[in-house]
């Protein structure tokens, strides 16, 4: 129904360190934030490989949040800068194939910083809501009469023949 | 005598490349006419469609299928080719990934036709006429096949068994591949369904250049650098694509300081060739600061997709750019 608010599928991939303690922490705390996002906890923010995100665009998301250390703050030394580089590439090539800015985001949180993230993860639901659905798979599909147009052949084949025989 | 076993060649979206390759395996292509007799093969012998689909279902032995899926006509031959052909190889980069057929996945068709029928300099078509797949004319009604929004690969299409990478194929690949289906047809045991029928490591590991660490300050174009020709050529700045391509090539552009433009597609275990360029490209990026980040990435490699995805992008995660793409992106 038209009148129905878009609900935006966020996936967020959450550094164990620093991003999903603060995740925790704005539970514990009571802070609020909208249900529109499912976290994916991972070691570091560096172990996400740009087809992770590509793959939850694939397979529907709306959006995809990267949280991890503050710069500088990285558990794993400096795999943070990594993710950071990664994003960069990652948000280029998304661009040029066409996708919205906001659909894609990295996010520092430290534990301490529930505030931080809920703050972030209720401002990109808000943006991805008013960009409105991705929905990539649906790019894939054919319309156009198609399999019409592949059942014909082999009749036209047979056709073909009676008129040069 | 018994009967020689048969054997297909098809093309579809295609640049007949891969027939060459065919070719190219020179006179031990009498070898192939020995040991197989040819059913369907466009490029090189007379037969017709209407043959093929008058065949028993599984009567041709192996079908090369090579070229992508980009219309009903092609998307119809895949169908039949497939019923009639025990074993189905997608021959060669086009069927296997789509390759530069597939690069049409960043437009959709009325872009597509707008351009090459409307608004392309050499073109002269004053009542703005495209293809429409059904016409009146006086003498019945006329079909041409249905052009897609989106190039598929082949097995996008049909169930694949094999697939050879390339563009093109290798010849020595080719006939070591003609000489095992010989010996799998005579009870010698075949690779598993779903094979990639190549190596199972990166062009670096084939090429000879030294390597030291990798640290970017700039990514260079090839017309921008003559490169030295004993040092890698990605740590001199050109974006390289050896270290995410599947060997089999014996880094034949490295070898004439030419950097690796990813041909052969994506080494075994990499789902996508493109994410696996980002995350390699990212990580030697020397800097930590956002904005010098951003200013590498977009001075030099100005064509994210052309350079991550020149030959797979129906074959990647996503498939294709966003349809319409009226102001969108960058």
């Amino acid at each position: 129904m038209s009148d129905e608010r878009f609900e935006p599928k966020i996936i967020a991939f959450l550094c164990n360190w620093c991003s999903y303690r603060a995740a925790d922490l704005a539970g514990t705390a009571r802070m609020k934030y909208q249900p529109n996002i499912r976290t994916i906890r991972v070691m570091c923010s560096g172990r996400v490989d740009p087809s992770f995100v590509l793959k939850a665009f694939s397979l529907g998301a709306d959006g995809v949040m990267i949280a991890g250390c503050h710069p500088g703050e990285c558990h794993y030394l400096e795999q943070n800068y990594k993710a950071m580089r990664r994003y960069e590439m990652l948000r280029h090539t998304l661009l040029a194939m066409g996708m919205e800015d906001h659909r894609l985001r990295l996010q520092w949180a430290s534990a301490a910083e529930g505030n931080v993230l809920s703050a972030a993860i209720n401002e990109m639901i808000e943006q991805v809501r008013a960009l409105g659905p991705l929905n990539w798979p649906g790019l894939w599909s054919e319309n156009g009469g198609h399999q019409a147009a592949i059942e014909r052949l082999p009749h036209e084949h047979a056709e073909a023949l009676e008129v040069s025989a | 005598m018994t009967a020689k076993p048969k054997l297909a060649l098809y093309w579809a979206a295609s640049c007949g490349g891969c027939e060459i390759a065919v070719l190219a395996i020179d006179e031990k292509i009498l070898e192939v006419a020995a040991a197989f007799d040819i059913v369907l093969w466009p490029v090189a012998i007379d037969a017709k469609v209407h043959d093929i689909e008058k065949m028993a279902d599984q009567s041709i032995d192996v079908c090369l299928f090579n070229g992508s899926i980009r219309n009903s006509e092609q998307e119809y031959m895949a169908q039949l080719l497939r019923r009639k052909s025990k074993i189905l190889v997608a021959f060669g980069s086009c069927a296997h990934e789509g390759c530069i057929p597939g690069l049409a996945n960043l437009a959709g068709r009325e872009a597509i036709f707008d351009y090459v029928y409307r608004r392309s300099p050499s073109v002269d078509n004053p009542q703005g006429i495209v293809p429409q797949p059904e016409f009146e004319a006086p003498e019945g009604t006329l079909h041409i096949p249905v052009f897609y929004d989106t190039v598929k690969t082949l097995d996008q299409t049909v169930t694949v068994d094999y697939y050879v990478p390339g563009c093109p194929p290798e010849a020595e690949n080719i006939y070591a591949i003609v000489k095992a289906v010989v010996a799998g047809l005579g009870g010698a045991p075949l690779p598993p369904a779903g094979t990639v029928l190549g190596k199972e490591t990166t062009v670096c590991d084939e090429c000879e250049r030294t390597r030291n660490e990798k640290k970017i300050k700039a990514f260079k174009r090839t017309w921008e650098m003559i490169p030295n020709e004993t040092d890698c050529l990605l740590e001199q700045g050109l974006v390289c694509c050896g270290l995410a391509t599947r060997a089999g090539c014996g880094a034949l552009c490295p070898k004439v300081n030419s950097p690796c433009i990813g041909c052969h597609g994506a080494n075994a275990g990499v789902e996508d060739f493109g994410a696996r360029m980002m995350t390699s490209l990212a990580s030697v990026i020397d800097s930590n600061d956002p904005a010098e980040i951003r200013r590498i990435i977009q001075a030099g490699i100005p064509d994210p997709v052309g350079t991550f995805y020149r030959f797979s992008l129906p074959r990647s995660l996503l498939r294709r750019g966003a349809l319409a793409g009226n102001g969108r992106g960058h």
